[in-house]
């Protein structure tokens, strides 16, 4: 029972738009799910509602048996649900091992010290150095993260998500902006966590999708239209139906 | 107490009440769509105060006087946005509190300097130093063209706000300023005519305020802080909110200073509720602020962002 | 990584020793005006420094810090009327009633961020400086005389030397204080909250416990600062909550350079030393210091030792490069 999650008939109106319409889904242990679909379609709307950071108006979410659907965002990601942001969203003046520390920081007891440093405090320090390892940064640990790329960066992203060993990973779009090179150690990274953290992915990356995911659903104003493994979702007329135009899916 | 002090209180709040509304109008317009901090708003509406005091000693002509001071507050207000404000919408709050406590140090100490610290009186006009008859009482008649006034502007700025282009553009530029820049507008332009447009209204308080209250250096920041409180009250870069809120606010104030050193004689002895009155008085406005941002972070009428 | 000599080290360290000696130079010299003058500047410094604590570092911009300067003068003050003189007392009564100002107004105010969260912490400093002024049976408008100083038993606030030299102590002990806990679990915290707030918290922080905990120990260190400052001047008024003192607390933190551990000392010096400067030169000096003020957010943003730090690294970058030129040799 380690990362499981359930979505009931969730919904988000804003005005008149429904950008989350009556959504249902399922995420057992262990399983990499990716979300697709067109721009608009809603997909940041519902990571902001699994995140806590937006409230749905009704529905449910339920992460490993217990409903979170009231809880805030610091109260979920003490609980193991762990989100990236699209737009990344670490610390430039402090280092990257400085940056995943401080990750680590909110899950080990309160930050009510005043004296000793937290370069200091190996409970931090050490798991930090780890996830940096797991996100190819090692040799760029000290290094402060307003000189990291844009590439370096989404890759500290993930070790700040990955160190404090969360149960579910929620990833809206870690591959953006991201180079052909760049985007493969990502993907390289994330099929090393596979069974190990259950993901839900949110991407436009097709190539990475497609090698990752284990079943795919496809959300088209904020309703999911196709769930399924990769082989059928790629085969579902309606899925090209909707995808015509916008991206092409790998044969 | 009788019906009479009581309608003439109420008539006080509400004529403090547009005062404030004139001069929390422009500050929350600039915040909402400039999102700039704009500290020395009380030196527009001091300086259009003296603007309109000395253009009245010399022409004795209130008209003139009023025309002085607003042509006056708004041209110094789209210098101050050409010259500071404009170069600051990038950067943060702080720097723009920063320049602006830097100006009023400035226009306090220059007003200091060409007219003196002792207050400046100017009389109210002539046509309107009587009494008129309202609801059966005897009411200041300057204090009720401050009135009039006041509301009239702010039918001024509904009517400017959602029945015209430029208003659409501040309603698109409150909520979205980039999408108002894409579209092509000369957005340096429309910036500099919000913030002189914004200082016009503070001049016209600060002119209108001249024969009641005392012209003198630092007038504005006192007043500044009470608008600060109104528009917090009533949601950053509503100006419904700020009509709504100032006539709130003015009357709560009024009231309190006239009412609440009476009620407390009831309860205390006269010593303690001389002190407390005006204590409790000016703390009133603080408190009611308080409360509502317990309840409502965004104030009573927010602006809805995309 | 520590490197030798560096310059805003250097800076500090000069600093710190003139300032140990001011009290010799004025009795050598007879220029009592020098000891209450760097009194001035320290007692600031130490406002400055506690500002610098949620400003600098909390990014919290707090428009109404002379209201705990205020509290802690008047703390003294109404005690003092009351006979009560002994120091211990007073000071547990400034860091009481700062901590629980400093909690209610700091619950209420940290609800709101950016432009609301400035002006609400105008509007409570400038509520209790109405209070003051309406407390007419403690002087009012014309504020409080005191007359006996703070007694802590071993030593008195009464002489000039011994209020320099607790007040130097206390500045050292900030900024000692200061040093360690922006890179201790708390500040880190805070520090991140500075930059973005939003990812503290989807990381697990609740936040607003450690904000408002360095508000208040802000407000309480502040309080400190006004305990003194009534002793140096012998005086409690409600112009110590005056809205322009929090500004000047706020361009001392700036100019000083913000988020720096040395940063508030060098902006009350700097700040402090050209208001004497600018008065000698004309009456109108406001008419000066604005402007000028306006110039420097223009200009300078890095404040005075934020520009030595830079200074430090660029050097520091220059000589890596240096190095890493040599290692390579002249090899072709």
């Amino acid at each position: 029972m380690s990362g499981t999650l359930e979505i009931n008939q969730l919904v988000k109106r804003y005005g008149g738009l429904l950008a989350t319409d009556h959504l249902s889904l399922s995420l057992g242990a262990g399983e990499l799910h990716a979300i697709i679909g067109p721009n608009g379609a809603g997909k940041t709307t519902l990571i902001g509602q699994l995140g806590g950071e937006v409230a749905p108006d009704t529905g449910s979410i339920t992460f490993d048996g217990a409903d979170i659907t009231a809880l805030k965002p610091a109260q979920r990601a003490l609980r193991g649900l762990a989100r990236s942001y699209q737009i990344t969203s670490v610390f430039p003046e402090f280092s990257v091992l400085e940056n995943v520390a401080l990750a680590m920081q909110a899950h080990c007891g309160h930050s009510f010290g005043f004296w000793k440093p937290m370069l200091r405090q190996p409970e931090l320090v050490e798991p930090a150095l780890l996830a940096i390892e797991q996100a190819g940064l090692t040799h760029r640990a000290r290094t402060p993260v307003s000189e990291l790329a844009h590439g370096e960066r989404r890759q500290l992203e993930l070790a700040m998500v990955l160190v404090a060993q969360p149960r579910l990973l929620l990833l809206d779009e870690p591959m953006a902006g991201m180079s052909h090179q760049e985007s493969g150690k990502v993907v390289q990274l994330l099929q090393s966590l596979k069974g190990r953290y259950t993901m839900l992915l949110v991407e436009h990356d097709m190539d990475a999708v497609f090698a990752l995911a284990d079943r795919i659903s496809v959300l088209v104003y904020g309703r999911i239209i196709a769930s399924g493994t990769p082989e059928e979702i790629r085969a579902n007329e309606e899925v090209r139906t909707a995808y015509l135009g916008d991206e092409v899916l790998p044969v | 107490m009788s019906l009479s002090l009581f309608l003439i209180q109420m008539l006080n709040g509400l004529q403090l009440g547009v005062l404030l509304f004139m001069l929390s109008a422009g500050l929350t317009l600039v915040f909402g769509i400039m999102n700039f901090v704009n500290l020395a708003h009380g030196s527009l509406y001091m300086m259009g105060a003296y603007f309109a005091a000395a253009a009245y000693a010399r022409s004795d002509s209130f008209i003139i006087a009023a025309l002085v001071g607003i042509i006056g507050s708004a041209a110094l207000g789209f210098a101050i946005e050409r010259i500071v404000a404009a170069r600051l919408y990038a950067r943060d709050h702080l720097d723009h509190v920063l320049a602006t406590f830097g100006l009023i140090l400035f226009f306090n100490e220059l007003a200091r300097t060409i007219w003196g610290a002792s207050p400046y009186y100017m009389n109210v006009p002539q046509a309107l130093s009587g009494t008129i008859n309202l609801l059966g009482i005897s009411y200041s008649a300057y204090r009720f063209a401050i009135i009039v006034v006041g509301l009239l502007v702010a039918l001024g700025c509904y009517v400017l706000i959602n029945k015209t282009r430029v208003g659409m553009l501040i309603r698109a530029g409150s909520s979205n300023p980039t999408i108002v820049a894409a579209l092509g507008v000369n957005i340096k332009l429309l910036n500099a005519a919000i913030f002189a447009l914004g200082a016009a209204l503070a001049g016209v308080a600060g002119l209108m305020s001249g024969p009641i209250l005392s012209v003198q250096p630092g007038m504005g920041e006192p007043i500044l802080i009470t608008a600060m409180i109104v528009i917090v009250i009533g949601g950053i870069g509503s100006v419904r909110g700020a009509f709504y809120s100032a006539l709130i606010v003015g009357v709560i104030d009024t009231a309190g200073r006239a009412f609440l050193p009476m009620i407390l004689r009831e309860f205390l002895d006269r010593s303690t509720a001389q002190a407390a009155g005006p204590a409790l008085a000016s703390m009133l406005i603080c408190i009611f602020m308080a409360a509502v941002l317990a309840l409502k972070p965004q104030g009573l009428f927010p602006v809805k962002n995309q | 990584m520590m490197m030798r000599n560096k310059i805003s080290l250097s800076f500090a360290a000069v600093v710190v020793t003139l300032l140990l000696l001011v009290p010799v130079y004025a009795s050598a010299a007879s220029e009592p005006f020098a000891l209450t003058f760097m009194a001035r500047v320290l007692v600031f410094a130490l406002a400055a420094i506690s500002l610098n604590l949620i400003l600098g570092y909390g990014g919290m911009v707090s428009f109404g810090h002379a209201l705990y300067m205020g509290l802690g003068a008047y703390a003294v003050g109404l005690l003092a009327q009351h006979e009560v003189t002994n120091g211990w007392v007073q000071l547990g009564a400034t860091l009481v009633v700062c901590a629980a100002v400093g909690l209610l107004t700091g619950v209420i105010s940290l609800r709101t961020t950016g432009i609301a969260f400035i002006m609400i912490t105008l509007a409570f400093a400038q509520m209790f400086y109405y209070l003051f002024v309406s407390l007419k049976q403690y002087g009012g408008d014309d504020g409080l005389s005191i007359s006996a100083r703070s007694d802590f038993g071993l030593f008195s606030l009464g002489s000039p030397i011994t209020l320099y030299y607790v007040a130097l102590v206390l500045v050292l002990a900030a900024l000692f204080f200061t040093h360690r806990l922006v890179e201790a679990r708390f500040g880190m915290v805070l520090r991140g909250c500075r930059v973005n707030e939003r990812r503290m918290k989807a990381m697990g922080f609740h936040t607003l416990r450690y904000r408002l905990s360095a508000y208040v120990l802000s407000s309480m260190l502040c309080g400190v600062a006004g305990l003194l400052y009534a002793n140096l001047t012998g005086f409690a008024s409600p112009a110590y909550l005056a809205w322009t003192v929090s500004g000047e607390l706020i361009v001392m933190v700036v100019l000083g350079g913000m988020g720096t551990v040395f940063g508030p000392l060098a902006g009350a010096l700097v700040l402090l030393i050209s208001e004497e400067l600018l008065k000698a030169l004309t009456d109108h000096w406001m008419m000066i210091l604005g402007p000028l003020i306006v110039l420097v957010v223009l200009t300078a943003r890095r404040g005075v030792y934020g520009y030595l730090l830079d200074w430090d690294a660029w050097r520091e970058r220059k000589r890596v490069a240096a190095a890493a030129q040599a290692g390579k040799g002249g090899q072709p």
